[in-house]
């Protein structure tokens, strides 16, 4: 037996949009039966996960704060994923646009400064996230070097810088030697704008509009497009894809730099070897959840924080174990995509027959 | 939409609180871990103090962990577990002090135990343990047992607790053996065994016999297992992995410091405080001497008691820098406390540089 | 003497990434990029691990790590190939679903050890100084990597089935107009890249450390996803590629040993600079991309 796959001729807006509706129902399915597995009752398993923190004002709070820096990266990421462009490299573009930034903030740390401050740290961090882009984006270029495995690769440098930094010569004087700068000082420190939410959340509320825009009304949009989804085409039609590479590199490293420098000083408020829990990584999931649209990726976002607040809560409430949660994730994200391809494609169970051409 | 998740979010209370009634007299306590529950060294020493605390206390209380949390965000799972009803919470790595402080502070009435930090609060105390006594044990027994005269040290950060322990391991086998070489490798991470094994193997082939670790896993000292060197436990005993090669472990036990505080709460004596327990406090436990002579092994007791009963400090003064300098002495005939937990030198004799 | 024993650990530190980019490099000729090596390895890992404590049997326990990795390509193939969905999407799905599920499996074991596995020992022949443990005194993964590594370059280069493979992984469309069945070579690809992987996980907990642990495959099934393009889709350069990366790892703790007053993490970061310098170099000597199987990446739909 194999699967048939045929295009289909006309793709109901209804069906693309309930798609990602039904992979999750899906992926719950299927994680329900791993709980069973585990000797839990799945039902009690999905109150705690997600409805206990979507119905309770704190954990939404919470979901904001968690949510924000994976929208901002992923918004980014949707830029080059669109353009068939694999920046994997988020998680190190974040680190160094916080490692700039930060640095300003470092610099100024116990003078008095201008209001200038906190716009100069935030323009550093992205900044420092898009010319981190830059240089995978450069390399493929100007080599044809493999992009995603560059970008990767960098990561594990970045972090060894940060973590250089922080334990050497960064390092907070009075901290009793260890790893970690001294705290910022309000000036350097993003504000609040309710609770714990911080001014980030308006950020990536910003991105996503920005995004919506130029993606659907603008030529570069169209450009970004053309080049993923016909490259042939979109050399014909005279786009030059050298540029567009690394504009699109420059966006998403500049977004994921912002988003590094908004965590460092918004919600951290200090340099230290761990500033993200793979923030750079998860992004990826969140941009393909949210099927590289920029409200979906807002959903995406939400939504994956609330598999982290849930998982968290799991833990606490159930003693449910943390992997769960993540092989969850990989699950939602596999029905997805192959939800996606259910709505593009018709499928049909074929017996094995030798496939008449 | 409102409605209807606010009507199943009310069912959910009711549920929850159901259940929280029936179980009012329980104490809950939390702990917070930064690695797995399965990393066979911090986190696991950790949670084996958790498993103490209710087999100690059974009925009176209930324990909640959440591991793998990152120092990075940490703030919120240390909250969520205030807000499920937890009244002593104990986070156990450096890099959750400042987010503990945070939510200690907006939850008075709730108790926190931070590990390893030096900033507390009237609802805050830390606590650590000086294994750095255990070390200096270990480095004499290493320059009893080096036959190449060269013994390494696998670490993971140059953090002040990994430098201080490097140093009383080389004042220990300085003392038994003034001319001994010591090598220190960086791995760079708390646990990665593949990596750490490559670390110790490195050491190995450099002519190292007797190998320290200060990271987690049981990677090195099984190298040097394959080896047919020796070497010594980290964090538990890790004789199961290397019958052979282990001469004895530092174990940390947190056990009956956990369920002390707990029993403290639940009596209402706690207090806020700093607690540095070494082996007198049974907080550093040093396991079996085993695969040694037995002049090494009664050495390794003799300092073991002395340091136990007070007689003994492996930091006491003068304390020699790597630059022929000598330390300022700022506690009672040995180093304070202070200076200990803030090291950032390396004493005389080890030759290579200490990474700033 | 320290010569030799360098040696001895670069082979180590090797093997495990030789066998894992050997299966993506076939894979890959077939067109198919799965990103999900790291989660194939991490499920490799722990199911051997859980196969050798349970049958308490190390053969037993590799052909576990052996099944594991195959079925997580299995589910990979399912999405890539049944559904047409996007290949490097599913293949991180594919990571972070097999390192939660490794985690699941492996909580029972943890703290479990086995003995180590034989090696090689031919009297006179392995007492040789410094060639011999190294040529004759290794475990039996270790042959078995540079054995696949022949049989895959043969495979490739002189056999019709390596034709095959080439042709549905340079041009799919003309693969298919030629008769070729281009989803059943894949099929078996993809597969064979998941037994690859698991066997390396399978070497990571049975051998490299005798233990198992979450998170210990720690970026190894990454490495192994560059070591293929470094190689340019060539089995004997993924074995020099290998080596070198494992020398690199190796050495870089011997630098730090020999007291050369560098930051560690400068000396850390060396393995992952040489790598991109290396991918460099090699675009430098070649055409742009070269080696590169033309259809990699790109999901099949035949057309009637």
């Amino acid at each position: 037996m194999r699967l048939e796959l045929t295009p289909r001729a006309e793709i109901s807006p209804w069906a693309r949009a309930l798609a990602p509706v039904a992979a999750l129902v899906v992926a719950f399915a299927l994680a329900g039966g791993l709980i069973a597995l585990l000797g839990r009752s799945p039902l009690a398993a999905f109150q705690v996960y997600i409805l206990g923190p979507l119905g309770d004002p704190w954990a939404l709070q919470e979901l904001a704060v968690k949510a924000t820096p994976l929208i901002l990266i992923a918004i980014g990421l949707s830029y080059c994923f669109r353009a068939n462009l694999w920046n994997i490299g988020a998680e190190g573009q974040f680190v160094i646009g916080a490692v700039l930034g930060g640095w300003l903030a470092l610099r100024t740390n116990g003078t008095e400064v201008g209001p200038w401050l906190l716009p100069a740290m935030l323009a550093l961090g992205a900044l420092g996230g898009a010319l981190y882009a830059l240089i995978p984006a450069l390399l493929r270029v100007r080599f044809g070097v493999s992009e995603i495995l560059v970008s990767l690769m960098l990561v594990y440098v970045a972090q060894l810088v940060l973590d250089y930094l922080v334990r050497g010569p960064w390092r907070d004087p009075k901290g009793f030697n260890f790893p970690q700068t001294v705290t910022f000082d309000p000036a350097a420190t993003l504000p609040a704008v309710a609770g714990r939410i911080h001014l980030g959340s308006v950020f990536a509320l910003v991105a996503v509009l920005a995004t919506a825009v130029v993606v659907g009304r603008t030529l570069f949009g169209y450009r970004l497009r053309v080049t993923g989804d016909a490259p042939k085409a979109a050399a014909f039609a005279g786009f030059e894809p050298k540029r567009t590479t690394l504009v699109a590199f420059a966006i998403s490293g500049a977004l994921a730099g912002l988003a590094g420098i908004v965590e460092v000083s918004g919600q951290i408020g200090q340099l230290q070897p761990a500033i993200s829990p793979g923030y750079g990584f998860t992004a990826i999931t969140v941009a393909f959840l949210g099927r590289l649209n920029p409200f979906g990726i807002l959903a995406a976002g939400l939504v994956l924080a609330l598999t982290f607040i849930g998982g968290e809560s799991a833990q606490i409430l159930l003693k449910l174990p943390l992997d769960l949660t993540q092989a969850f994730q990989g699950l939602l994200l596999l029905c997805v995509l192959v939800a996606d391809a259910l709505v593009s494609y018709r499928v049909r169970l074929v017996a094995t027959a030798r496939a008449t051409p | 939409m409102t409605r209807f998740t606010g009507a199943i979010a009310a069912g959910l209370a009711l549920a929850l609180s159901a259940g929280g009634a029936a179980a009012q007299q329980k104490l809950k306590v939390g702990f917070i871990y930064v690695g797995p529950v399965g990393d066979l060294g911090w986190s696991y020493q950790h949670d084996q103090g958790r498993k103490a605390v209710e087999k100690a206390l059974g009925d009176k209380v209930e324990t909640t962990f959440v591991e793998s949390v990152s120092e990075a965000d940490a703030e919120r799972p240390i909250e969520q577990l205030v807000r499920t009803g937890h009244k002593l919470i104990f986070t156990t790595s450096f890099g959750f002090m400042e987010p503990t402080l945070k939510v200690a502070r907006k939850y008075p009435d709730v108790k926190f135990e931070h590990a390893t930090g030096f900033k507390r609060a009237p609802n805050l105390a830390t606590y650590a343990a000086k294994f750095h006594e255990g070390r200096y044990i270990i480095g004499q027994i290493a320059g009893k047992m080096s036959k190449s005269g060269t013994i390494g040290y696998v670490g993971a950060f140059p953090i002040p607790e990994v430098v201080s322990g490097i140093n009383a391991y080389m004042l220990g086998a300085q003392s038994v053996r003034p001319d001994i070489k010591m090598k220190v490798v960086w791995v760079n991470s708390w646990f990665d065994p593949g990596k750490e094994a490559d670390a110790a193997k490195a050491l190995l082939d450099q002519g190292v016999d007797v190998l320290a670790q200060h990271t987690d896993s049981p990677a090195p000292i099984q190298a040097a297992e394959a080896r047919g060197r020796f070497g010594f436990g980290q964090a538990t005993d890790m004789e199961r992995f290397a019958p052979k090669a282990q001469l004895t472990a530092i174990i940390d036990d947190w056990n009956d410091y956990y369920v002390s505080r707990v029993n403290a709460v639940l009596d209402g004596t706690w207090k806020s405080g700093d607690t540095w327990g070494g082996l007198d406090s049974g907080m550093v436990k040093m396991s079996p001497y085993k695969n040694m002579p037995d002049d090494v092994r009664k050495l390794a007791e003799e300092t073991e008691n002395a340091i136990k009963t007070g007689k003994f400090n492996p930091f006491k003064c003068p304390v020699v820098k790597q630059d022929g300098s000598t330390v300022e002495c700022k506690g009672q005939g040995a180093l304070s406390d202070e200076q200990v937990l803030g090291m950032n030198f390396y004493v005389k004799g080890i030759d290579d540089k200490l990474p700033q | 003497m320290i010569v030799e024993a360098i040696l001895l650990t670069i082979v180590t530190a090797a093997t495990p990434l030789l066998l894992a980019a050997l299966g993506e490099l076939v894979a890959e000729r077939s067109g198919t990029l799965n990103l999900g090596v790291e989660g194939m390895m991490a499920m490799g890992a722990v199911c051997a691990f859980a196969g050798a404590v349970a049958f308490d049997s190390t053969v037993l326990g590799i052909a576990c790590g052996l099944a594991a990795g195959t079925a997580m390509a299995a589910l990979f193939a399912l999405a890539v190939l049944g559904f047409a969905a996007n290949q490097v999407a599913s293949g991180l799905a594919l990571t972070i679903t097999g390192l939660g599920l490794s985690g699941l499996i492996g909580a029972p074991f943890v703290g479990q050890r086995r003995e180590a596995i034989g090696h090689l020992a031919l009297p006179g022949l392995t007492d040789i100084p410094i060639i011999g443990r190294l040529l004759f005194g290794q475990d039996a993964f270790v042959y078995a990597s540079i054995a696949l590594t022949a049989l895959v370059a043969v495979f490739i280069r002189r056999t019709r089935a390596g034709l095959v493979l080439r042709s549905v992984g340079e041009n799919h469309a003309s693969a298919h107009a030629l008769g070729l069945p281009v989803l059943r070579v894949r099929l078996l690809a993809v597969l064979f890249g998941g037994a690859c992987a698991g066997l390396a996980g399978a070497y990571i907990s049975l051998v490299y450390t005798r233990f198992w642990s979450p998170g210990m495959i720690a970026g190894r099934g990454w490495i192994a996803l560059a070591l293929v393009v470094f190689a340019a889709w060539r089995p004997g350069w993924a074995l020099v590629g290998a080596y070198l990366f494992g020398a690199a790892t190796v050495l870089q703790l011997h630098a730090q040993a020999a007291q050369t007053g560098l930051p560690s993490q400068a000396l850390a970061a060396v393995p992952y600079l040489v790598t991109i310098l290396v991918l460099v170099l090699l675009s430098l000597g070649r055409h742009r991309a070269a080696g590169a199987p033309g259809s990699l990446g790109q999901a099949f739909v035949p057309d009637r």
